[in-house]
């Protein structure tokens, strides 16, 4: 009885309107809404189930269900509130490490917030993006500082040793999702999407199913810890990542719990059903720069120098010396994740409280790397919460050449981000193994759903970079000084190499 | 017809770069060699990095960190030491090393076999899995170090405490089957295994030659008793190794093994709360 849990959620069906077709039941996976047979009637059995996921809502035809906060409060108080109660409440009933999905719950600022950019006015003329060309294609990859042109036949010149690139159609890609955290059907969706629109998807540690090695041109694999699914036909794709650290959980590995391990996961990932999927949280090989080089080096040689191999960290403390170190290392490209980012399970103290914003980061890093003298050598890219194309123009004039979208991309195909990813019991049939639940997402209107997002942050970014004057997101990389802060902290700004609003600049060199 | 090939890896005296020491092996592959022997190896690392093609690569020499990584031929035979990391997540042909051969190895194997004639360091067979069919195999001839079989999947591991150090006929010759005594291979003294032996396992088996002490194995680890069906898998594979290491089978066999298994393949089950706060 002291166990009972206070509901968060109060699901209410208005029997005035219902027109019992049962269809809020048979979507509820969470058991809040069950169909009764005696009443012949759905009702609520347990409201202290509801996760506000709000797919009874959506498929009630006639709008009688609505969902509010549980009409009772917690006592006022500043610091002991809802957000420790029910956390303590649960641990002193289990004894364990408490799981959660999505990112980051915490009311943190968001840096993104604090920041406005420039626009042309009388002295430089603005571009029309709708008639005006405006270059939104971007390089994955190593750079040179020179190239060499060699004539290979009369009139004819090609570049000579070009470092291995993709070329991306807008710079925004999707993160690393593995098979197994999410649907089948969510990853083909996301999948197509990408083909469709010209860029990159990320495998994730879950391996490739044989279905999926079709969209190996828009693919980019990763390898982790686990190194689940790793084979020289994986490795045959557009891009190799190397998976150190993930924003959500800097520092710790990740683990598909057993029961989530089926026939599909099991032949995908190379184990046994049933198993627990763990991924240690070092990659024992790698224990250094040095360490890092080698595996680098082992991939490169393994894919015979045709593809670009980058590594991925999290957003941590001395996320800059560190990136320096990758570069060193002989890296193509860097991922960066801030501490906002997503994860299909991770533990809640770790998401809610390890890691630095991305904002922070990828300023630094594009700073670091750039009074080092090595920043044109590598393509950054950035993610952790890019909730709308405007963060995406931000982290780019910040310092990032790509920005990576993840969540946002579950949202588009209906993701409501209720952070159930680790029961596996998503309504949605994104983050679940189920295949009964994951068919109810359907493929091609899901691709459509991300694919018109990818398009329309492009077009948002092509708007934006003609209204500054900017024919190219190119020479819009790390471009801080057409950002400006308006935040609380004058500090802050100059740690992101951001002049404050209205801050006068200083001609003549004085 | 095998279609041999010889490729010097420090010709007139300059070594080679693990690039184009690759690429030539590439290359060799593309016309149609499939035993390529590799001369005046001294370290050179990765190779037979992500090789698929049916071939035999002959090291002799030391061969540098990362042999075999990501492999899937058919075998790399090393008549020499092989640095760490050997057989970095591999897929499957058999690797067959003729000295030591040092840390992590077999790290993340998929499938394929990993025969050492001589000693391990730590962290052998890290994270190996297995799946249906592919299952892979690590073979120490001698003893290994700490964290032997950490976060083991899947997989088998056999440890045989064996010492070949008086055995080896010439030493100025590179080590093979017939540069090996059989009469002179002499056993270790138990244990042949150091601490934390399979921590975290979660699959898989580890079969050490002689006696364990308790105080030797890592968490999630347990001892089981050795069975029948285990001496079959034993059979084949010591039957491997004999004919690779011209071992005689009763010397193997005149010592009990000790069965290393999982507690449960789901080690950290009950570690985490999923429920809706």
């Amino acid at each position: 009885m002291m166990d009972r849990k206070l509901p968060k959620y109060k699901v209410e069906i208005d029997y005035d309107k219902c027109i019992k077709c049962g269809r809020c039941a048979t979507n509820c996976t969470f058991g809040a809404i069950v169909y009764d047979r005696e009443q012949n009637k759905p009702i609520v059995k347990d409201t202290s189930n509801c996760v506000a996921c709000q797919r009874c809502v959506t498929f009630c035809p006639v709008g009688a269900i609505s969902i509010t906060p549980y009409p009772v409060v917690y006592p006022a108080h500043g610091t002991w509130t809802p957000y420790h109660i029910r956390a303590i409440d649960e641990q002193a009933r289990t004894g364990r490490v408490l799981l959660a999905g999505t990112g980051c719950d915490r009311p943190y600022p968001c840096v993104f917030d604090y920041l406005v950019w420039d626009a042309c006015q009388v002295t430089n003329p603005a571009i029309d993006a709708l008639r005006e060309p405006v270059e939104t294609r971007t390089f994955l990859g190593r750079k040179k500082r020179t190239i060499k042109i060699k004539e290979i036949a009369e009139g004819c010149y090609d570049i000579e040793d070009l470092p291995p690139g993709v070329m991306l159609s807008t710079p925004l890609l999707i993160e690393h999702m593995s098979l197994g955290a999410l649907s089948y059907n969510a990853i083909t969706a996301m999948l197509m999407a990408v083909t469709e629109v010209g860029t990159l998807m990320g495998t994730g540690e879950g391996g490739l199913h044989p279905n999926h090695y079709k969209f190996k041109k828009n693919i980019i694999a990763e390898v982790a810890s686990g190194r689940f699914g790793v084979s020289p036909d994986y490795l045959n794709v557009a891009a190799i990542e190397i998976k150190i650290g993930q924003g959500a959980k800097p520092g710790h590995g990740g683990q598909l719990p057993g029961e989530k391990v089926n026939k599909l996961i099991s032949e995908t990932r190379g184990i046994p059903i049933g198993t627990d999927a763990l991924s240690p949280n070092p990659q024992h090989d790698i224990y250094s720069i040095e360490d890092l080089k080698t595996l680098i080096d082992a991939l490169h040689e393994a894919t015979e120098y045709r593809i670009p191999v980058g590594v991925k960290i999290a957003a941590v403390n001395n996320v800059a010396p560190i990136a320096s170190g990758i570069v060193r290392a002989g890296a193509d490209f860097i991922t960066i994740d801030g501490f906002r980012g997503g994860t299909g399970a991770a533990p809640r103290v770790i998401r809610d409280n390890a890691g630095i914003p991305i904002e922070h980061a990828v300023a630094s890093v594009d700073q670091h790397l750039t009074e080092e003298g090595i920043r044109h050598k590598i393509t950054i890219v950035a993610g952790g919460t890019l909730r709308s194309s405007s963060d995406l123009i931000k982290i780019i004039a910040l310092g990032a050449d790509v920005g990576m979208i993840g969540t946002a991309a579950l949202i588009a195909m209906g993701c409501r981000v209720c952070q159930q990813c680790p029961t596996g019991k998503c309504a949605w049939g994104i983050a679940t193994t189920d295949p009964v639940l994951s068919q109810r997402l359907d493929v091609n209107w899901a691709a459509q759903r991300v694919a018109n997002l990818l398009r329309a942050w492009t077009h948002d970014l092509e708007e934006v970079l003609g209204t500054m004057g900017i024919d190219a997101v190119e020479s819009f990389v790390g471009n801080r000084d057409r950002l400006r802060y308006i935040g609380p902290n004058p500090h802050e700004a100059q740690i992101l190499g951001v002049k404050h609003a209205g801050e006068r600049i200083r001609l003549g060199g004085h | 017809m095998v279609k041999k090939i010889v490729i010097d890896a420090c010709p007139r005296g300059v070594k080679l770069y693990h690039r184009e020491l690759n690429k030539k092996i590439r290359e060799a592959i593309r016309k149609g060699y499939d035993w390529i022997v590799l001369k005046n190896v001294s370290g050179q690392r990765f190779i037979g990095a992500g090789i698929k093609d049916k071939v035999t690569i002959e090291v002799f020499g030391d061969a540098g960190l990362d042999l075999g990584v990501f492999f899937e031929g058919e075998r790399i035979i090393v008549h020499g030491s092989s640095e760490y990391l050997l057989g970095n997540t591999l897929n499957g042909g058999e690797l067959i090393v003729y000295g030591d051969s040092w840390d992590i190895t077999g790290m993340g194997a998929r499938g394929g076999a990993i025969y050492v004639m001589g000693d391990g360091g730590s962290r052998v067979g890290i994270h190996m899995k297995e799946y249906k069919d592919r299952r892979p195999i690590i073979v120490y001839g001698g003893s290994v170090k700490q964290y032997c079989g950490e976060y083991m999947a899947g997989g088998i591991i056999v440890v045989l405490g064996l010492d070949f150090k008086d055995a080896i006929i010439d030493k100025s010759k590179p080590i093979d089957k017939d540069n090996i005594d059989p009469k002179k291979i002499k056993n270790k003294p138990d244990p042949i295994v150091q601490s934390d032996l399979a921590a975290g396992i979660h699959g898989g088996r580890i079969y050490i030659r002689g006696e364990v002490p308790n105080h030797l194995l890592g968490v999630y680890a347990v001892k089981d008793k050795v069975t029948k069906e285990d001496r079959e898998i034993l059979k084949s594979i010591i039957n491997r190794f004999c004919e690779l290491f011209n071992t005689p089978e009763e010397l193997i066999w005149s010592k009990e093994f000790t069965k290393v298994i999982p507690f449960s393949s789901r080690p950290f089950g009950k570690h985490y709360s999923v429920t809706l706060i």
